[in-house]
């Protein structure tokens, strides 16, 4: 036991040596965490909290566009501001490129007219067609001019298409209740009763509108939830850079030259290795975290909510930290040089956060990816933070991404421990 | 006749896709010697140190310290030697005292007596003053005085030394050796390797001189130069092994 803390000693005091190692380790991660926080925010605020800034410009003046405008409104995801009928498309085009909105309508001269006359071509067929006689008068059947829908090409696709199903609704909307009140007169020859009207347009199915997360809590994911719990899972894997180099250097220089004479066998100074770099990894999880509850908020950023299963927490950053530590080490025993193990280190932790879901979501990744995703341990350990901090989770609910990250974990024990029995180093 | 610090019976090695070192080498070093080994480059010195002590696995023959074969009883042999290497072997991001502690526990020393070995050999190898001072700043000779510190920490019964001190000033070399032969005197036995000849004439009581990876002389100094009639190592080297250039294999 005591070579074993001796060990320790040697391991905490080397490492506090590498002062630049220790800087990479943890300045890094807590940069990246703040700068792709502070830039994800504001994507998260304009769906979640902020409205879309729009320009209306309604070059008509009957009542089937001001109920447009009413329903437009009534959606709720648009900051509507009414721009003059005589202003061209140009000038709205341009005020689109000075960023005064996203999107722009514009309602057609005659709109409502032709949502009149074209209602009463509808109902009319309708009424004909149930054996019942239609209004003598041939209403005009010329086809309803379009809206027209500019938008910024900043606006992400899945984002026009929403804006383009919420205008399409309010038009929907508003075309039912001129069929609805046409066929009314042609049948009783007086006008729709208003609470019939309101009883018959506004009766729609309702939505339950329930949360996933496994705590009933109806928390908006924000980006600090996001980001916090990503880039911690990437700061425990970039101490490949520090840890792989220490084992190579370790190698390399006559230490372990001697170490091999020692009646101690090497295994000892592995363990040693994952203990202290364990702890690393721990104080490193707690300093991100510590930043997101403390830092985000003075910084206007949203603070991090940690998850109310604190013991499911510990244990998940456990097994990522471990899951770390292995795959540095293995890193290590491979690589002939210093250089070899910062290289392969760096760009393998950025490949498996790549593919993990780190860098982009898993979801957004083609098909045929969805294989290897899974041998990434980033994404196991994402997935099992998302099941705590983003849907309120349990350990028992993330045991199903724990225990493929713990296989993983051990998998690379085997390697690294195969890699060291075939170089004759233990 | 006592048991044999080390005894070399037919022993067979090479390296990985190459041909044989030693095909059958023989040798016993006595304990209580101050034995040393030199040959040309290549010859096979620091092989064979390295079979001595572990570093490498010999393909052929028995290889034994005090009687403990090295290759069933490796945990227990390398407890009865210390080494050190000709490169600096340990951390130099670390103290003198912080690498003693640490290769103290890993020669199975406990906490106290690492304490008491630490302060003596600090003391003897002069490096007390800057015991909790980061080897890396270090001269070559001090570091050289670290190294020696290291591989006697747990008191070896046998000391196997590659070049121990080359590249340090006429100072150093000079407590080196005197405080070797303290060391011999109190019984420790000294395998020796090294290209200088006047220091190894000053230092061993008996040499071995390798060629080719066999021994082409084993005797006392005294014995090899009336033997061959000569009056120190350098010309019984030269003798023996010629003025050619040995820049080994390439």
């Amino acid at each position: 036991m005591y070579k074993l803390w001796a060990t320790i000693k040697k391991d905490i005091s080397v490492l506090l040596r590498d002062k630049v190692g220790l800087t990479l380790m943890f300045t890094m991660p807590i940069v990246l965490a703040i700068v792709i926080t502070t830039i994800q925010n504001s994507t998260f605020e304009l769906v979640n909290n902020n409205k879309v800034p729009l320009l209306l410009c309604n070059r008509d003046t009957g009542d089937a566009s001001k109920q447009l405008i009413t329903a437009i409104e009534k959606v709720g995801m648009f900051d509507i501001k009414q721009v003059t009928q005589n202003q061209t498309d140009k000038e709205i085009i341009d005020r689109m490129h000075a960023k005064d909105a996203l999107v722009a309508v514009i309602i057609p001269a005659n709109f409502s007219e032709k949502i009149v006359a074209n209602a009463k071509n509808i109902s009319g067929k309708a009424l004909n067609n149930f054996g019942l006689q239609a209004d003598t008068t041939k209403a005009s059947a010329d086809n309803v001019e379009p809206l027209t829908l500019y938008y910024h090409p900043v606006l992400q696709t899945s984002f026009r298409l929403s804006v383009n199903g919420a205008l399409r609704s309010s038009l929907q909307l508003v075309q039912n209740k001129q069929i609805l009140k046409s066929l009314y007169f042609a049948l009783n020859e007086k006008e729709l009763p208003k609470n019939l009207e309101d009883e018959v347009v506004n009766e729609n199915v309702p939505i339950n509108e329930i949360s996933v997360s496994r705590d009933g809590t109806r928390n908006i994911p924000n980006a600090t939830q996001h980001n916090i719990p990503a880039w911690t899972i990437f700061a425990m894997f970039f101490i490949v850079i520090s840890l792989g180099s220490s084992v190579v250097r370790e190698k390399l220089n006559g230490s372990f030259v001697r170490l091999k004479t020692l009646p101690t066998n090497y295994l000892v100074a592995l363990i040693s290795k994952q203990l202290t770099y364990l702890l690393v990894t721990m104080v490193q999880a707690i300093c991100i975290f510590a930043i997101g509850i403390w830092l985000f908020p003075i910084m206007g950023l949203p603070k991090l909510n940690l998850p109310s299963d604190l013991f499911g927490l510990l244990i998940v950053l456990l097994i990522c930290g471990w899951c770390a530590v292995s795959f540095a080490i293995c890193v290590g025993v491979f690589a002939q040089t210093q250089e070899q193990a910062n290289g392969i280190g760096a760009v393998s932790v950025v490949l498996l956060a790549a593919i993990g879901g780190i860098l982009v979501p898993s979801f957004a990744m083609p098909a045929s990816f969805h294989l290897i995703i899974q041998l990434s341990p980033l994404h196991w350990a994402l997935e099992a933070f998302y099941g705590l901090f983003l849907e309120g989770g349990k350990l028992k609910d993330i045991l199903i991404n724990i225990l493929p990250l713990l296989i993983i974990t051990i998998l690379i024990q085997i390697i690294t421990l195969w890699g060291l029995k075939r170089k004759n180093l233990i | 006749m006592g048991t044999a610090a080390v005894s070399i019976e037919h022993l067979g090695y090479r390296y990985p896709r190459q041909s044989n070192i030693f095909t059958d080498l023989n040798l016993q070093i006595e304990a209580g010697e101050r034995f040393g080994i030199f040959g040309p480059n290549g010859a096979g010195k620091t092989t064979l140190m390295h079979c001595m002590t572990g570093l490498l696995s010999f393909q052929q023959g028995k290889l034994s310290l005090f009687g403990n074969d090295i290759a069933t009883n490796k945990k227990e042999t390398n407890k009865l030697f210390g080494f050190v290497p000709q490169d600096f072997s340990f951390y130099q991001e670390l103290s003198p005292v912080q690498n003693l502690e640490f290769f103290g526990a890993w020669c199975g020393l406990n906490k106290q007596a690492i304490k008491q070995r630490t302060t003596e050999l600090l003391e003897i190898l002069g490096l007390a003053d800057v015991r909790n001072k980061q080897v890396q700043k270090f001269s070559g000779g001090m570091k050289r005085r670290v190294n020696l510190a290291i591989g006697v920490i747990h008191d070896p019964r046998i000391l196997f030394l590659d070049e121990p001190t080359v590249g340090v000033d006429i100072q150093t070399r000079n407590a080196i050796i005197n405080y070797l032969k303290e060391l011999n005197k109190s019984g420790t036995t000294l395998i020796y390797t090294s290209h200088q000849l006047s220091e190894a004439e000053e230092l061993c009581n008996k040499i071995a001189l390798i060629e080719a990876g066999e021994i082409i002389a084993h005797n006392t100094l005294d014995n090899l130069l009336s033997e061959h009639k000569e009056d120190g190592l350098e010309g019984l080297y030269l003798n023996l092994t010629g003025k050619a250039y040995r820049d080994g294999n390439v």
